[in-house]
């Protein structure tokens, strides 16, 4: 008496997979993206107010920050730079005009490098890009690794060395850091370059992603993709082992906190290898709470990181931010915090959708 | 001829923050080839612990000691590839909650077909195939769209149906079913019971029925235990052992039971609780909370001994609860 339930509606409360929910609603996954969309959009919004309000409060005048001592003795030069940036307008005007660029897609210009702010973002944001994803493809295959095998070897030498090893990467300041793997690598060992994207001699590749590893390599020039590699292996080793450290510890508190339950002992008790309860039963149950850590992770990466960025000549958007911040560029400094909005939003919402992915119960709500 | 499956003075520890702690303690148990046998007793009295060393599913650091024997090969001395072959292909485990026993994660059909393959040596299909004749056993509707849902689109008692034929997926010879109806609602219970019953009868396969309630062994076991504080304290026929007790602990245990049809007679709970593991009173385990305790049972702790046919009890008093009886 095995007949289809979908059209059973008696059959259907004992079958067990039940109708699906809101069959009426025919595209929920489009209609959860509007509406996370308008949700973005808002949070934008909210990010210039906030930014534009905080630059008018810190002390400080970009015409002092800008112009040099003679020129801000030059009355009609000052007047020149405030008339030329609006800043002779009232703030709400100000912010009203930017508001409207903004629409367009213009992020006005920046007073720093007098170049439109979009162009300066689409220069920083694939040098950070180049050096945060393979970071975050790294740290976790490694934060992943390490973090289960030390749940598995829970309180053993091996668990312990782990717990230590993570604490002391936490601990460890990058800049610090930094500077080490630079003494050893290019001072002692002269393994590799000391900073930049490229060696002296070679011009950067045709503009594709912008990531001077990729391109090089799409255009077939594969000793400048191999130089541009070599410029990555340092602050990538730093800020992989920074990641790992912090991914070690989730993973290991959520696999074993997911080595308790009942299915993984379950799993056991079907006569399972090990190999295969860790692979499928331990490994998808432990990362959904990782996801949630890695996409922060991979966020703040994105945003840039001025001290490693800085110790090694990497013009990535934490150097952009913080110059820009510095001389309260304000374009730059609101076109810099527009974006690392969208990438924190962004990343939110490839985090949510991943959770759908792994998870089926949180699939069908 | 041995049993299928013959416990022998086992005895296990786990560590504690103060040295071993003491869990189970001279345990003896048999199960013969398709035979059901009940182990009662309150929770925290190392049946579950019992099971969990048949199945090699101890804690890291628990030591054993006695002997476990399984199809006539010790079970306490196997290597972890050994346990492998074991588990799941010559003893499965139910488990009580089928919601927390099934990977939340994982579909149906993954869950009954990963084993099969193992053990069996099927390829994916012939163990898709098994595993639609496998839910189609267990009374679960439509099985081969079963097989793609996940655990969670089905009720408590199709989880648990889902959860047996898992556990029956790579043939196993002795079933264990640790409380596989507490999780359950009273009406879905007996379905669960009777699908056990009627496997057993048409595989010929073994079953430990591990409970707290007694009214359960009367109706499904031949045989039962009785555990307390990590003792066997009564063992005999289930019918003799439910309607003429011979240790108190199995008559007070009776006493504490709602009563089907009668109305009107008040329970009589156990005084007290078990002691915890590590706090055994010298002695009897059960002289704490014991009506019938005389000053024998505070000293020296009594031994199995036979009470009637087929019967051992482990208390001092038992030949005059048979006279009683």
């Amino acid at each position: 008496m095995t007949t289809r339930t979908t059209d059973n509606p008696g059959a259907a409360t004992t079958a067990a997979p039940g109708p699906r929910p809101r069959l009426s609603h025919r595209h929920p996954m489009l209609a959860y993206l509007a509406k996370r969309l308008v949700i973005t959009a808002g949070l934008l919004l909210g990010v210039t107010v906030l930014t534009f309000g905080l630059v008018q409060v810190v002390p400080g005048d970009p015409v002092t920050a800008n112009l040099s001592d003679q020129a801000l003795n030059d009355p009609a030069a000052v007047a020149a730079f405030r008339a030329k940036w609006g800043l002779d307008q009232p703030v709400y005007l100000q912010y009203w005009h930017y508001l409207q660029h903004l629409l367009s897609g213009d992020l006005g210009t920046s007073q720093q490098t007098g170049r439109a702010v979009v162009e300066d973002l689409l220069h920083y944001v694939p040098a950070t890009m180049e050096l945060a994803i393979p970071t975050m493809l790294l740290a976790l295959l490694l934060g992943t690794g390490i973090g289960m095998l030390a749940a598995v070897r829970n309180g053993r030498l091996t668990d312990q060395l782990i717990r230590v090893g993570a604490l002391l990467g936490l601990s460890t300041p990058p800049f610090w850091l930094s500077l080490v793997v630079l003494y050893l690598f290019f001072y002692q060992l002269g393994l590799s370059p000391s900073g930049g994207r490229l060696s002296p001699g070679f011009t950067p590749p045709d503009t594709v992603t912008g990531m001077y590893t990729v391109d090089a390599a799409l255009s077939g020039q594969w000793e400048l993709a191999w130089d541009a590699a070599q410029h990555l292996v340092l602050p990538v080793l730093v800020l992989t082992c920074l990641t790992v450290a912090i991914l070690v510890r989730f993973v290991r508190s959520s696999m074993l906190e997911v080595l308790q339950h009942d299915y993984i002992k379950a799993a056991y008790a079907k006569g399972l290898p090990t190999s295969l309860v860790l692979r499928r039963h331990l490994l998808r149950a432990g990362l959904v709470p990782v996801i949630t850590v890695s996409g922060l992770a991979f966020a703040s990466l994105l945003s840039g990181t001025v001290l490693v960025e800085n110790i090694f000549g990497w013009p990535g958007l934490g150097q952009y931010a913080y110059r820009s911040a510095s001389a309260l560029d304000l374009p730059a400094i609101l076109g810099a915090s527009l974006f690392v909005a969208l990438v924190y939003t962004l990343v939110n919402l490839a985090v949510d959708l991943l959770y759908g992915l792994i998870d089926p119960r949180i699939r069908l709500q | 001829m041995g049993a299928l499956l013959d416990i022998d003075r086992l005895a296990v520890a786990l560590p504690g923050p103060r040295g071993p702690l003491p869990i189970l303690h001279d345990v003896s148990l048999t199960v013969g080839e398709g035979e059901l046998v009940g182990i009662a007793g309150e929770s925290g009295c190392g049946k579950s612990m019992t099971a969990q060393t048949v199945l090699g599913l101890l804690p890291p650091g628990a030591k054993t000691t006695g002997s476990a024997r399984f199809d006539g090969r010790e079970l306490l001395t196997l290597d972890r590839k050994g346990w492998q072959r074991v588990r799941g292909r010559g003893i499965a485990m139910v488990f009580q909650d089928p919601t927390a026993a099934l990977h939340p994660m994982l579909t149906v059909g993954t869950q009954l077909t990963e084993h099969m393959r193992i053990h069996l040596g099927m390829n994916r299909k012939a163990a898709q195939r098994r595993a639609v004749d496998l839910l189609d056993q267990v009374r679960l509707p439509d099985p081969e769209r079963a097989l793609r849902a996940y655990p969670h689109q089905f009720s408590g008692g199709m989880r648990q149906r889902v959860a047996i034929a898992g556990a029956l997926a790579a043939q196993p010879r002795l079933l264990i079913a640790d409380e596989p109806t507490t999780a359950l609602d009273v009406t879905v219970q007996a379905g669960i019971l009777a699908l056990l019953d009627r496997l057993r009868r048409d595989t010929g396969l073994a079953v430990a029925f591990i409970t707290h309630d007694l009214g359960v062994l009367s109706a499904l076991t031949a045989r039962s235990y009785v555990f307390y504080a990590g003792r066997v304290v009564e063992a005999g026929p289930t019918g003799a052992l439910l309607t003429g007790p011979r240790h108190p602990y199995t008559a007070a245990l009776l006493g504490a039971r709602p009563h089907g049809g009668q109305t009107g007679v008040a329970l009589t709970p156990i005084p007290g609780s078990p002691p915890a593991p590590g706090e055994l009173p010298p002695g009897c385990a059960f002289s704490t909370r014991c009506a019938h305790v005389r000053d024998e049972c505070r000293t020296a702790v009594p031994p199995l001994h036979p009470a009637g046919p087929d019967r051992t009890s482990a208390c001092v008093i038992r030949t005059e609860l048979e006279v009683a009886a």
